[in-house]
């Protein structure tokens, strides 16, 4: 058998990085790519959450300490990222929970939980980011 | 018996690796999401939002317990997920190794934080 004689296979890789910026994704793509976002992002910060709820049980004076760095803008600003990831991956895991039971596969209903999802996760995290920086 | 045949000719075998990571990240899934209820309700339950009564609430026992279970959750979670990510966009295998055996050694040195921060309070 002359292995040589044959076409080269097709290869279905990833998008690559350079990519992206072409690719028109459906919503349900964007929240899908997203929940991976969200996801990296809390996964590299634990620390950062770890360090946070350290200092929030160690002690009073810590805990005071805690209320001083965390009303630093740009640790708010880390702090608001980190709540939209929490609440960005829950309402996107919580679609995923329901079409794993085959609720809501058909191409309308998919984009309309899409849509429902990113509604609900930015205007919470839209309420946080009030909370955050004192407007209510 | 479970029929394990695909078709008429392969019979498919192994350790189900996929299918069981991929149940336990729904389950973990399911654990978080009733802690986060639990950890916002007791919170705005609790209408006491200084040092004692944050405190208070993970002085119980039962609430430390709950709380690194949840956490534990969260590190297999997070196993799983970021391991499907290295899988996903790391081709070389010596690189996607060392970024896999960092994470689970990241994860660990998490959990072991985690414990010490709960049960010193």
């Amino acid at each position: 058998m002359s292995e040589a004689a044959k076409p080269p296979r097709p290869q279905f890789r990833n998008i690559q990085i350079t990519q992206i910026v072409g690719y028109r994704l459906p919503l349900a793509g964007v929240v899908s790519i997203l929940h991976r976002i969200s996801g990296l992002l809390m996964f590299l910060l634990l620390p950062f959450v770890l360090y946070l709820l350290d200092h929030s049980l160690l002690s009073e004076i810590s805990f005071e300490y805690f209320k001083g760095f965390a009303s630093n803008w740009f640790v708010k600003l880390v702090i608001l990222a980190l709540s939209w990831g929490y609440l960005h991956h829950f309402c996107a895991g919580i679609r995923h929970l329901i079409m794993d039971n085959h609720i809501g596969l058909d191409k309308v209903s998919a984009r309309k939980s899409a849509a429902s999802v990113l509604v609900v996760s930015l205007t919470l995290a839209a309420l946080v980011a009030l909370k955050l920086f004192g407007a209510f | 018996m479970a029929n394990n045949n695909i078709g008429p000719k392969r019979l498919v075998v192994g350790a189900h690796y996929g299918m069981r990571d991929w149940l336990a990240q729904r389950a973990t899934a399911v654990v978080m999401a009733i802690y986060t209820v639990i950890l916002l309700v007791s919170f705005l339950a609790a209408t006491n939002f200084t040092y004692e009564g944050w405190a208070g609430l993970f002085s119980h026992q039962w609430f430390k317990i709950a709380t690194f279970a949840a956490l534990a959750c969260l590190f297999f979670h997070a196993w799983i997920g970021v391991r499907d990510i290295w899988m996903d966009y790391v081709k070389p295998v010596a690189v996607r190794l060392v970024l896999q055996v960092a994470t689970i050694l990241w994860l660990i040195g998490c959990a072991g934080w985690a414990a010490q921060i709960l049960w010193r309070v």
